[in-house]
């Protein structure tokens, strides 16, 4: 179904494209020697060559490039052996050398693919059309002076993958699925943590507006959108201001726009707009970037699985629904847990009690799976009591909640609360006999055609043994006494 | 090839290079005067001719991913015409 | 006199004990006082630190095992960074930047042992053919006229250089070449230049003028001169990624190399408008004394040499407008302040650069410039490829090129014409080897009529500059060119 804004002339469908800056996981910069990690004091991560002294040269860092190919790897896109590196220049505060070293030309990873999975189940593939390396910027800090904006380059010059789609988002449901599912696929590779947080996943959103049929219309981009919620409500804002224009008989100039989220608008950047010629050329500081195929299929080789090729497999390895697969692979951590608790035990029931009870005390923690104090093989040690019927899945809730609080392990809480399952025949048909004795007014309803009545005497039964009394047993009991 | 006034003045723009009128007609001059001198390539034919970026036949070297700079934020610092603290500064950014 | 001695003479009477170290470089030193007011040759003289060198190396040499160039005065253009001393590259914007750090080559010669007596001129940004262009004055040529007082260019950009070491007020001196900086100042001044090949020595540290063409090169008294210096400027730096991994062969050992039977192409474009007679005359006594000296000598076709010149003067403009982007008043060097950042860049850059370097800079972003990028800089990149081809279809059939070094003698410092064009002609010999990035040499072959040096060069293929040496060594002995300019070391300003 397609998803459309309706204007007075009719409706509008929109068109997006999204220009993803990932940044690259490496110790070092991408042509310097400086540390990349965030949160330094100012300045303090800054070689010679990030601030653009003179006579500072460039040499690559060769982790980046293997991350660069490993993330193309895993967008499945073409891997060009011989990229090169081009000079942007343009004037900014941010950027120390008066140009960012990126690839225009001659990027390192051509098109590829990412499907994306939506709400309703289905499934569409969005294009890629490019990821190139190229240096970040500095940055600016503009409040702590009344005349002067503050300089920190311990950012400029980290590497980062620009990962560049096709126009083919539809809606802005797709816009977030694409970008949850690009941050998914980054985050199992091990290139990008896809921390939007610290900006080291940042979109540039491209909208436009056509009508149904139509070729493209005029687009803007609006830069820098900090987060996946923005990006879904900024594709309305942004679309809803287009067709207004073009409904009053106007027409869209092409531009750069920056996202407001406090006034809910977007606005244009004319400022940066009148110079706007990069004069693009290959920075005659480095050589064309040679890799090897057989590099690239050694780096193939040991790729990890990817969260499609996992889901598939969790559902047919361990039985579980497309939907349950899709929610334990979200996090490679996630994925990890869940595969260390099924291994030789009832997938199903794994998966059941990780996305139940297990997932619902982390978020009251508020924790990740890293940290939980339940460990997979305290879960599993937990579901191996189910299975052989130490304890019943009313008791062991029970038993993981007080796991989660005092990281006992499941034996443990069982024996030291005497919560063992009660499977002694004698005991149960006493508890049997005893409530059926009480409640004899209620054994003449059930005898007289009134089934529903068969809970309540379980129940009774299994309050009476403190919900330790094994459920088929007290069944199998109750029957034979009313039924026979 | 002469340069209009309006295209040097655009290219002072992009170079950043602060020109008054007087400057910026000498210059236009100039290099008018080059280009027409520069002209002389026309009648160079590079059909199917590869343009050279850098000396070939090797491939960019690669360095290994190891943190061996920073820390050094005095010597980055020290030839700033005007600093805050351990910031440079530039006249007010208003974004 | 220790300043009549060449590096070769040195190194040897440093170690018979025939003089101290300290005595050396205090005799350089105090030439240096004496001339460069008037010759203007060095931009900073750093008296105390190079006292202070010599006698650590006078305490090396004692010990025995001192690096070949231990104690030797050299001077140091200024566009190779040295750490703790001024470097400027002639500029107004750098006129007060200290580096934190010391460039590869600089390193290098340390490393040796050498002894920096200070920072020799050169034009804004090594961006010139005359030295005229430097914030810190002209420098006055220590050569002039028979009879005629008329200061003259020492030719640039490495003009402080040539300068300094035609005084002997250097013993040695670096220099950078991007399109014939270290040689055409070497002819005009009488002394040997030495552009290596591409990639020999490293760029690291030395300021970037435009990336794929500048090389540092030595620019000294003799030929062996050149080749012990070489050997110690050159050398593969992992910080370069141009940097080359070639060894360093033992270029001082191609001095005595016989030259018999080496072919020597004479590339008949050379034969061109602008060459005067005299120096058609010495490049024709050049032959004869190659041919002496058994080579075989033929000519050869190089068939874009006439567009050089206009190619250089895109791809090298192109590269320095994006290269010296990072003169901002931001982080180092020379701001003015200015309401908004774009005003401060604006007055930083237009008063920081000289006229020059701002027209570079201008042709630069234009050539670069939407529209404009295929007809002139992409035009230039594959008419560059035409020009390299040359060199190699050329070098299929001959071991070494012989050329002038320059069109003519050097011109007086007034005596600049107005229109650039005409001023970049000086560098017509020497564009297209650049272009190429094969090695080239400048050495001294004869003076004129008016008693003015005249350079001959030789041209070699990639990374054989041990040819160049051998025969460079043949026509300098040829030559016997013992001439000193009327400024020198010993003589009164
Ligand atoms: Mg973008
Ligand atoms: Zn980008």
């Amino acid at each position: 179904m397609t998803w459309t804004i309706e204007g007075s002339t009719g409706a509008w469908e929109i068109v997006v494209g999204l220009e993803v800056h990932a940044q690259v996981i490496s110790k070092a910069k991408l042509f310097s020697g400086a540390s990349t990690l965030f949160g330094g004091e100012p300045n303090s991560q800054v070689s010679l060559v990030d601030a653009g002294f003179p006579g500072m040269l460039p040499v690559i860092n060769h982790e980046c490039v293997a991350q660069a190919v490993r993330t193309g790897l895993g967008l499945k896109a073409q891997i060009n052996l011989m990229s090169r590196f081009d000079r942007k220049n343009y004037f900014y505060a941010d950027l120390p050398t008066g140009y960012q070293i990126s690839q225009f030309v001659h990027p390192i990873v051509g098109e590829g693919k990412i499907e994306i999975e939506l709400a309703d189940g289905t499934t569409r593939e969005i294009g890629i059309t490019r990821l190139h390396l190229e240096q970040d910027a500095g940055k600016l800090m503009h409040d702590q002076d009344p005349t002067r904006s503050f300089v920190d380059l311990n950012r400029a010059g980290v590497a980062l993958m620009e990962i560049v789609s096709e126009p083919d988002i539809r809606s802005p449901e797709e816009a977030g699925a694409y970008l949850r599912k690009l941050r998914q696929i980054l985050r199992y590779l091990g290139t990008c943590d896809g921390n939007m947080e610290e900006g080291s996943m940042r979109a540039d959103v491209n909208v436009s507006v056509r009508k149904t049929g139509e070729a493209f219309r005029t687009r803007c981009e609006i830069k820098n959108v900090n987060s996946i919620r923005f990006v879904t409500q900024v594709i309305p804002i942004e679309a809803m201001r287009q067709i207004e224009i073009w409904e009053s008989g106007g027409e869209v100039d092409q531009e750069t726009r920056l996202f407001d989220p406090g006034k809910g608008e977007t606005r244009s950047l004319r400022s940066k707009e009148d110079a706007h010629d990069y004069r693009y050329f290959p920075d005659p500081d480095l050589l064309p970037l040679v890799i090897e195929r057989s590099w690239v299929d050694e780096l193939a080789a040991a790729l990890p699985e990817l969260p499609d090729e996992k889901r598939a497999r969790f559902q047919t390895e361990y039985g579980i629904t497309a939907y349950d697969a899709g929610v334990l692979v979200a996090e490679q951590a996630t994925a990890d847990f869940y595969e260390a608790v099924a291994k030789g035990r009832d997938g199903r029931s794994a998966a059941a009690w990780m996305t139940g009870d297990f997932f619902a005390a982390l978020n009251r923690m508020s924790r990740g799976i890293e940290e939980s104090p339940v460990s997979a093989d305290a879960l599993g040690g937990m579901l191996d009591m189910i299975a052989d019927g130490t304890i019943n899945g009313k008791i062991a809730k029970e038993v993981l909640e007080t796991m989660f609080e005092t990281g006992e392990s499941a034996s443990d809480v069982v024996e030291r609360k005497g919560l063992r399952q009660v499977t002694d025949t004698g005991a149960i048909e006493t508890a049997a006999d005893e409530i059926i004795a009480k409640h004899a007014d209620k054994v003449a309803e059930y005898k007289s055609g009134k089934d529903k009545l068969f809970g309540f005497f379980v129940g009774q039964v299994m309050k009476a043994t403190a919900g330790k009394a094994n459920p088929a047993m007290v069944n199998e009991i109750l029957k034979a006494r009313l039924d026979g | 090839m002469a340069l209009d006034p309006a295209t040097a003045r655009r290219v002072a723009k992009l170079a950043r290079i602060g020109l008054n009128d007087q400057e910026l007609e000498t210059v236009r001059v100039q290099m008018g005067s080059i280009l027409d001198w520069i002209g002389m390539l026309d009648e160079v034919d590079v059909e199917n001719v590869p343009p050279m970026t850098g000396t070939e036949h090797v491939t960019l070297r690669q360095r290994e991913d190891v943190v061996t700079d920073g820390g050094r934020a005095e010597d980055i610092l020290s030839n700033a015409p005007d600093r805050a603290g351990a910031f440079f500064t530039v006249p007010k950014v208003v974004e | 006199m220790l300043t009549d001695l060449t590096i070769t003479t040195a190194i040897d009477g440093l170690r018979r004990r025939d003089f101290s170290a300290s005595e050396l470089v205090s005799a350089h030193i105090g030439a240096a006082e004496a001339l460069n007011p008037r010759l203007n040759a060095y931009i900073t003289i750093t008296s105390e630190s190079a006292g202070a060198a010599a006698r650590s190396a006078d305490e090396a040499l004692a010990k025995g095992d001192a690096p070949l160039l231990t104690g030797i005065p050299l001077g140091i253009k200024d566009l190779f960074c040295t750490a703790g001393i001024r470097t400027t590259a002639a500029s107004r914007i750098l006129s007060d930047f200290v580096p934190p750090y010391e460039s590869t080559v600089t390193q290098k010669l340390l490393h040796a042992g050498g002894v920096f007596l200070g920072k020799t001129n050169l034009d804004e940004f090594a961006m010139g053919s005359g030295n005229l262009t430097s914030f810190f004055g002209t420098v006055e040529s220590p050569w002039h006229r028979t009879g005629d007082a008329t200061p003259l260019v020492p030719g640039g950009s490495s003009g402080g250089s040539a300068a300094a070491v035609a005084a002997h007020i250097a013993m040695g001196a670096t220099g950078t070449d991007t399109g014939g900086s270290i040689r055409q100042p070497a002819a005009y001044c009488g002394i040997v230049g030495l552009k290596p090949t591409y990639g020999r020595c490293s760029r690291w540290g030395t300021i970037g003028f435009a990336s794929s063409l500048d090389q540092a090169g030595p620019m000294t008294r003799s030929v062996e001169d050149a080749a012990i210096m070489l050997g110690a400027m050159a050398g593969f730096d992992p910080r370069d990624s141009t940097s080359s991994e070639q060894p360093v062969p033992d270029f001082r050992a191609a001095v005595n190399r016989s030259v018999k039977g080496l072919r020597v192409g004479i590339p008949k474009e050379y034969r061109s408008e602008g060459l005067s007679e005299e120096m058609q005359a010495v490049w024709e006594k050049g032959i004869q004394w190659l041919k002496d000296a058994g080579c075989e000598v033929s000519d050869v076709s190089l068939p874009h040499t006439e567009y050089g010149l206009a190619t250089y003067y895109i791809i090298a403009p192109a590269e320095c407008s994006s290269n010296l982007a990072r003169y901002d008043g931001v982080r180092f060097g020379l701001r003015v302040p200015g309401d908004s950042l774009d005003e401060m860049y604006e007055k930083t850059r237009h008063d920081g650069f000289g006229e020059e370097v701002r027209r570079r800079i201008l042709m630069g972003t234009y050539v670069l410039s939407a529209g404009y990028y295929d007809a002139y800089y992409l035009k230039a990149q594959k008419i560059r490829t035409l020009i390299c081809r040359d060199f190699i279809n050329a070098f299929e059939e001959v071991d070494v090129l012989l050329t002038p070094t320059a069109p003519t003698t050097a011109f007086g410092i007034n005596e600049k014409p107005d229109d650039p064009v005409q001023m970049y002609l000086n560098d017509i010999f020497t564009v297209p080897a650049s272009m190429a990035g094969v090695p080239a040499m400048s050495v001294p072959a004869a003076l004129n009529a008016e008693g003015l040096p005249l350079g001959l060069q030789l041209i070699g293929r990639h990374f054989d500059e041990e040819t160049l040496i051998a025969a460079g060594s043949v026509l300098e002995k040829a030559a016997g060119f013992t001439a000193r300019p009327d400024i020198h070391a010993g003589v009164a300003a």
